[in-house]
């Protein structure tokens, strides 16, 4: 049975304002960034001690959202599971609108944004930092053609070609993206091979969460059909995601635990280190974790369409927690000077450096979320991202057809 | 003509005119980089290595006369505030068992191997043949990888506008410095660096700098006749700063 994929008709009041809604967010978090470029960073609350802050918490998630979304793709394409099928172009417009959205709130939280064109012209290529320049505009290109191989009959027979290619793109940008931190030999958070598998998990699930409720929401907001079997199968294949990442964060803490030398560390995340205790076990933990999987498997709501949403906002609340634990908590933790020793100087060596994010931050982290949404509703507009119907009926016929 | 090839053409139009509306302005700005010149004076020597000794056991406690010597001869203000830049600080480390305690200036130890130069995605961070890591601040766009990267907390960035630079020193918003062991002196000739000379001027003689290839220099015949270390000597960064008695 074919799809037809067609697009939304944005016409009513509710998709306009949907539209405006995002834009004047968009347009606020512009204006942070040209009031930190005016004034400089002295108007947040990154300093020389936690000198990435509440920008990189949205950015790097949204980054890793962007991969871990295309992940519903590469299952139709990839790995043949024709149920999944519908949803792919859906799923790449999300990967983009998300790289787009993170990319934006990291090139306008640098001290020197006037400077892009130097950091597009001059490399060095023993950077992480470098790789990661060409991953992600790389990851542009491999979607869109892998787009263009679904979208465009003719162009058909090589979205399975496409689609392998944009599947193991997606797997080296998350693995750069986690070595950005896995390669910083000077910290005690960081310094640790497994930063980058940890992040593929991660962005499995982020991206998954994202998508769901993307999905979810297009077709409410659409009166389009949207079965019950697509829609509880994603959120199976969330729980999966949840939990190995579950797994990885136990095994990376259980590592740091076993070796002395960390152990400072692990008592500050895990238990006497303020805001970061709290965030890790109740935000990481119990919100991102704990609950959407008791949400997916319990009796009493695994059948229902709003746990499910509620498991995917749970998802990325943690996600939240997660990345502000990991990239702040683990500036936050003073550097290793001289191991064993105390050591203090008027450059705030061997304490705990204090942190508050300022609204400037926090509005361009929410422009940026808004841009990618924005991209995705205007993309569902102006192309056939989405299927008319995703029934039951339907995606029965699909699987059966395959 | 069918609906789908009207749609399609309507969708490539609008395509082109994006790219060609979002490819302009960056086109002006290209022009206009590339018109910059500037003349360079003769390059750094592979044949020297400058480099620091810093003898602990004549470091003051308390004595903070190279901090004040770097922030004048380097135009910092001496604040001391968690976004103020700080190229030098005085460290106290106690042994928490014993209570043995000694202080140290700590400030860029001009690795051989610097983990700033290796993430530095534009190669702002680099490394001049005589050792003395630096950024050029025109290749700094600000992103502070170098910051997370560095063992030794050594860099700053520049959190608002600055308006009292010396001339020798140019310094910037949104770009990240450090200690450039004097760069300014060194390549006017000079051979002390300012924190050196006011050590010296308090009478503590803790600091010696030379060139650490110099067999002869009196740095290098303390480094053969005294134990010394370098601070996370684990890293094997081979850093250009060596300490004495810690």
């Amino acid at each position: 049975m074919h799809v037809v994929y067609r697009e939304l008709e944005g016409r009513s009041k509710g998709y306009w304002a949907l539209l405006l809604g995002l834009g004047a967010v968009l347009l606020l978090g512009l204006f942070a960034a040209h009031t930190m470029e005016e004034r400089g960073h002295i108007i947040t609350g990154m300093t020389n001690q936690i000198v990435w802050g509440m920008p990189h918490v949205f950015a790097v998630f949204l980054i890793v959202a962007a991969s871990g979304a295309l992940n519903v793709a590469s299952i139709a394409s990839v790995f043949g599971k024709a149920a999944y099928k519908p949803l792919a172009p859906l799923s790449g417009l999300v990967a983009i609108a998300l790289l787009a959205g993170g990319l934006t709130v990291l090139m306008l939280d640098l001290g020197r944004p006037d400077r892009l064109l130097v950091a597009a012209t001059v490399y060095n290529f023993k950077s992480v930092f470098a790789w990661n320049v060409f991953l992600y505009t790389g990851f542009f290109a491999f979607v869109v053609i892998y787009l263009w191989t679904m979208m465009e009959r003719k162009m058909n027979p090589y979205t399975k070609v496409a689609g392998f290619a944009a599947f193991i793109w997606r797997l080296v940008l998350t693995t750069g993206t986690g070595s950005i931190f896995g390669f910083l030999v000077a910290r005690t958070a960081y310094d640790s091979a497994l930063l980058a598998p940890m992040f593929i998990i991660f962005s499995f699930a982020y991206g998954l969460a994202v998508f769901n409720l993307v999905l979810m929401a297009a077709y409410r907001g659409s009166g389009r059909p949207l079965g019950d079997r697509i829609l509880f199968r994603l959120g199976k294949l969330l729980a999966v995601f949840v939990g190995a990442s579950f797994y990885f964060v136990l095994v990376y803490h259980l590592t740091n635990l076993y070796f002395t030398k960390n152990h400072g560390f692990e008592r500050f995340i895990l238990l006497d280190g303020g805001i970061y205790p709290l965030l890790f076990w109740g935000g990481q933990i119990v919100v991102g974790y704990l609950i959407p999987l008791l949400l997916i498997f319990a009796p009493a709501t695994r059948n229902s369409r709003t746990a499910l949403a509620a498991a995917s906002i749970l998802v990325i609340l943690g996600a939240f927690a997660q990345m502000y634990v990991t990239i702040i908590g683990g500036q936050a933790y003073p550097l290793p000077l001289f191991p064993g020793m105390e050591v203090s100087s008027t450059f705030y060596d061997g304490v705990v450096h204090p942190y508050t994010p300022s609204g400037w931050e926090i509005m361009l982290g929410l422009g940026g979320v808004a841009l990618a949404l924005a991209i995705v509703v205007f993309g569902l507009k102006i192309l056939r991202f989405l299927p008319e119907s995703l029934g039951d009926e339907h995606v029965d016929a699909q699987h059966q057809a395959a | 003509m069918s609906g789908f090839d009207t749609y399609r053409r309507r969708f490539m139009g609008g395509v082109l005119g994006v790219g060609v509306t979002a490819a302009l302005p960056a086109g002006v700005l290209f022009w206009q980089t590339a018109e910059g010149d500037v003349e360079d004076g003769p390059p750094a020597s592979g044949k020297v290595r400058w480099g620091m000794l810093v003898d602990t056991t004549k470091c003051g406690t308390g004595c903070d006369a190279c901090v004040r010597g770097c922030d004048q001869e380097n135009g910092l203000s001496g604040n001391t505030s968690p976004t103020s830049p700080q190229w030098i600080r005085k460290v106290q480390v106690t042994n928490p068992r014993t209570d043995y305690s000694f202080s140290l200036p700590m400030m860029c130890q001009h690795c051989e191997e610097p983990p700033c130069v290796d993430v530095c995605p534009t190669g702002a961070s680099f490394r001049r043949a005589d050792g003395i890591v630096l950024v050029d601040r025109h290749l700094c766009i600000g992103c502070r990888y170098c910051m997370m990267a560095c063992p030794y907390k050594a860099r700053s960035f520049i959190h608002h506008p600055v308006t009292d630079q010396l001339p020798e020193v140019p310094r910037g918003i949104g770009c990240v410095e450090a200690c450039s062991f004097c760069v300014q002196r060194i390549d006017a000739g000079k051979r002390t660096t300012a924190c050196q000379d006011a050590c010296n001027a308090e009478g503590h003689q803790a600091i010696y700098f030379g060139d650490l290839k110099d067999p002869n220099s009196e740095i290098s015949q303390r480094l053969a006749s005294y134990g010394s270390q370098e601070v996370l000597s684990s890293l094997n960064l081979h850093t250009g700063v060596r300490y004495q008695g810690i």
